[in-house]
C-alpha cells in the first residue's frame, strides 16, 4: 500500500465548495530512463485517478509519464451531502488503491 | 606609502567581512524558493517531504532486528522523545570518539541496540526515520555550536568549507559565504544552511539527506565528493550545522 496524504474539510455547509488535496507515494517512473547498466527501466506510473462522491463520479484525471513523483491533485466539488469520498489511483500493473474519507454536510 | 598601506587593510577587511555571513543577514534556502516550493512546504498535505514522516513512523514503531525491538519501546513516542534532537545534531560520540550525524546514530541505534542491519546510506528507510525524528524539532533553533570535543571536528567541516577543490578550483564559501544571492544560470546561490533536512528536493523527486546535497555540489565544481558517512561529511555537516546555529528548523523542507 502506498502512504496518502488526503485533505478535505470533515464538515461543510450544503452547497459550499470545498477544496480536496491528495498526495500519494509513487515513482512515476517513466519508461524513457535507463538504469546503471544501461537497459531501459520499464515504465510504472499512475495512469488513472478517480473520485466518488458517494458513488457518483465528481472528478477524473488520466495521468501521462511528464508527471512528477508522488502526483499532487488538488480539485473542488460541491458539497451536497454527508457521506463517503472515495479516491483510487489506478497504476500500469492494473493495481488500484482505493482510500475513503467520510464527510458531514449540514 | 600610508595611504596604500591603508588601501591594502581595507581590502582585507573586506575580504574578511565577505567571508562570514553576520547573523542579522543569514537567510535559508526557504526564502530563496519560489513562491509555490513555499507554499508547498508550509502544507503539510501537500508537502511531498511528509510521505517520508508517514513511513517514518511506520517503521518507527516496526520490531526488527535479534533484539525484537522497535524504536517506540526505548523512544516511546517519537513526538515527545525525538522534539529537539535534530537541532542538536551531529553530536560527539565519546564511544567512536568522533561525531555522529542524525542518520549515523540511527544506524548506530539499529546495531547495537536492535541487533538489525544498518539501513544503507541515503536509503528510502534511512531518510523516513531521519525525516521523522527532525520533523519533531521542526521551529526549533539550531543548537549545534561545534565546541569541546567536537571542536577538532568543527575546524576540519570549517577547512574543507573554505577549501579550493575540483576542476573548477572552487571552495563552498566562494559561492556560499561571498556570491550568496547571486545567479549561477538560473539557479539563485543559497547562503547553505542546512535548515531543512531531509529535503524534498524538486529535482531529485524525493527526500534525500544534507550528504547527498554536498555530493551534488561537489560534482558540479568537479571534485571527488565523499562517500555517504566519511568523516569529511560528518565534519563539514558539523560546520554547516554551526553556521547555521540559532536559525530554525524546517524539516521536511521543499526546495527546487
Amino acid at each position: 500500500m502506498a502512504r496518502v496524504l488526503i485533505n478535505l474539510p470533515a464538515r461543510a455547509k450544503r452547497g459550499e465548495i470545498i477544496e480536496i488535496k491528495t498526495l500519494i507515494a509513487h515513482p512515476m517512473e517513466t519508461g524513457y530512463r535507463v538504469g546503471p547498466t544501461g537497459a531501459a527501466i520499464p515504465r510504472d506510473i499512475i495512469n488513472r485517478f478517480l473520485c466518488t462522491y458517494n458513488g457518483e463520479e465528481v472528478f477524473r484525471a488520466e495521468l501521462f509519464p511528464a508527471i512528477a513523483a508522488n502526483p499532487f491533485i488538488a480539485f473542488f466539488t460541491v458539497a451536497t451531502e454527508s457521506g463517503e469520498i472515495a479516491f483510487s489511483w489506478t497504476d500500469d500493473h492494473k493495481e488500484t488503491q482505493t482510500e475513503v474519507r467520510q464527510i458531514t454536510v449540514e | 606609502m600610508k595611504a596604500l598601506l591603508l588601501a591594502v587593510i581595507a581590502a582585507v577587511a573586506v575580504a574578511a567581512a565577505a567571508a562570514e555571513i553576520a547573523p542579522r543577514d543569514r537567510r535559508s534556502g526557504y526564502d530563496f524558493a519560489g513562491p509555490e516550493s513555499r507554499a508547498m512546504q508550509d502544507d503539510d498535505t501537500a508537502n511531498p517531504g511528509m510521505l517520508g514522516v508517514l513511513q517514518g513512523e511506520t517503521l518507527w514503531a516496526a520490531k526488527a532486528g535479534a533484539a525484537d525491538r522497535s524504536c517506540a519501546d526505548c523512544h516511546g513516542d517519537a513526538r515527545t522523545s525525538m522534539r529537539g534532537v535534530a537541532a542538536r545534531y551531529p553530536v560527539f560520540e565519546p564511544a567512536l570518539s568522533r561525531p555522529l550525524d542524525l542518520e549515523g546514530r540511527i544506524n548506530r541505534c539499529r546495531t547495537e541496540h536492535q541487533g538489525a542491519a544498518p539501513f544503507a546510506g541515503e536509503s528510502e528507510d534511512l531518510l523516513a526515520v531521519t525525516a521523522l525524528v527532525a520533523r519533531q524539532s521542526r521551529g526549533l533553533p539550531i543548537a549545534v555550536d561545534g565546541s569541546g570535543e567536537l571542536r577538532p571536528f568543527f575546524d576540519l567541516g570549517s577547512e574543507l568549507f573554505h577549501r579550493r577543490q575540483g576542476q573548477l578550483n572552487l571552495s563552498c564559501s566562494q559561492c556560499h559565504d561571498d556570491n550568496w544571492g547571486k545567479r549561477l544560470a538560473g539557479a539563485v546561490i543559497p547562503q547553505g544552511h542546512p535548515t531543512g533536512y531531509p529535503v524534498y528536493r524538486l529535482e531529485w523527486q524525493s527526500l534525500g539527506s544534507l550528504q547527498r546535497r554536498l555530493r551534488n555540489c561537489m560534482i558540479g565544481v568537479r571534485a571527488e565528493p565523499y562517500d555517504y558517512g566519511a568523516p569529511e561529511a560528518v565534519a563539514l555537516e558539523l560546520y554547516l550545522m554551526a553556521r547555521a546555529r540559532g536559525m530554525p528548523l524546517e524539516t521536511p523542507a521543499v526546495r527546487p
